[in-house]
């Protein structure tokens, strides 16, 4: 992945506008957050290749953090803490938050076609 | 001697950092070793550092990871086909009949396994509770013996001294051949054990404490009458 770069990244949502499309969505500290750390908690949630359609998407953000918002008929989508994306196998469009030491904090995918199981 | 020992964690890595030391002291013995692993480690959070793997690439590295670091430590692999995460939420009875049938086919004398509750991570003591009741469900007469790996920091307080201890304190570096092939995942520990400074000492004799012992519970089944 590569440092988001606002402008590209804004394109390709626009591109996903009003089509039902497959999201991953996702959020984690580690599953032994707690166990390294006492203080630490464990959580995480994910939702993986669940069927959603947007009329209206934005990235926003400064100093390489962003966040993205996607707005549905009956709802939202949203992610904060992105900083790299990348396009995956032509067309899937993949962000993602990492913390200094390269650990996914956060993911937000996009795609016309459904994520691997 | 053992037959055959199967060896059934749910991610790749955790083979060489629970039980590198226990495989290689069997396999130096002639015995062959077979590690059944649970999934691809498809969730994990760690995309190597520098960042080299995303969500979606990482199954494909870990696997080829996987592949290496058994062929490092010479033993053979089966994939169970689980996605990380997700095995306590699958059904237990299911996935130990499972287990079940891939046991009964390389009928070894020693499994090693994760004990439930006390192994940190969900999917081990999911796995673990499947393999325990797998084995449960084969003829007590014959079926092998289980070695369960507990994890959490309580572990010992409540289930006392575990029965086995192999020791890999002075030969680490043989334990840290197989951790390397797991990239993605062991950059952490790759960097405090290659790296010169005072931190990286510090860590690597942390690093030591913490993974030099390999210990387990022999699993006590209730006697059938």
């Amino acid at each position: 992945m590569k440092p988001i770069e606002m402008e590209k990244v804004q394109e390709l949502l626009n591109g996903f506008k009003n089509k039902q499309v497959y999201l991953h969505l996702e959020t984690t500290n580690g599953a032994y957050a707690n166990h390294n750390n006492k203080n630490a908690y464990t959580v995480g949630a994910y939702i993986r290749n669940t069927s959603v359609l947007f009329t209206q998407a934005k990235i926003i953000g400064m100093e390489n953090v962003y966040r993205v918002g996607l707005k549905m008929e009956k709802g939202w989508i949203y992610a904060e803490g992105l900083t790299d994306w990348t396009i995956h196998e032509g067309s899937k469009l993949l962000l993602a938050g990492h913390d200094r030491e390269g650990r996914l904090m956060v993911s937000l995918q996009i795609s016309e076609t459904p994520f691997d199981y | 001697m053992e037959k055959h020992v199967v060896v059934i964690y749910p991610h790749p890595d955790d083979e060489s950092f629970g039980a590198a030391g226990t495989i290689s002291k069997f396999r130096k013995e002639g015995v062959p070793v077979t590690y059944l692993c649970g999934t691809l480690g498809e969730m994990g959070r760690n995309m190597g550092s520098p960042i080299f793997a995303n969500r979606e690439t990482l199954p494909k590295l870990r696997k080829k990871e996987l592949v290496e670091a058994c062929k490092i430590l010479d033993i053979d692999l089966r994939l169970l086909g689980y996605r990380d995460k997700t095995i306590e939420y699958e059904d237990k009875q299911e996935v130990a009949r499972h287990i079940k049938g891939v046991l009964e086919e390389i009928n070894p004398s020693l499994v090693i396994t994760h004990y439930p509750n006390y192994a940190v991570h969900p999917d081990h003591n999911a796995l673990g509770a499947a393999t325990i009741e797998a084995v449960g469900m084969m003829d007590a007469d014959t079926r092998p013996t289980v070695w369960a790996q507990a994890i959490s920091h309580n572990f010992e307080k409540v289930l006392g001294e575990p029965d086995i201890c192999i020791d890999m304190t002075d030969n680490f570096d043989e334990k840290m051949k197989a951790i390397v092939a797991h990239q993605s995942q062991a950059s952490g520990i790759i960097k405090a054990f290659y790296g010169d400074t005072e931190e990286s000492r510090d860590l690597k004799e942390a690093a030591i404490e913490r993974l030099g012992k390999e210990r387990f519970y022999i699993w006590d089944y209730p006697k059938n009458d």
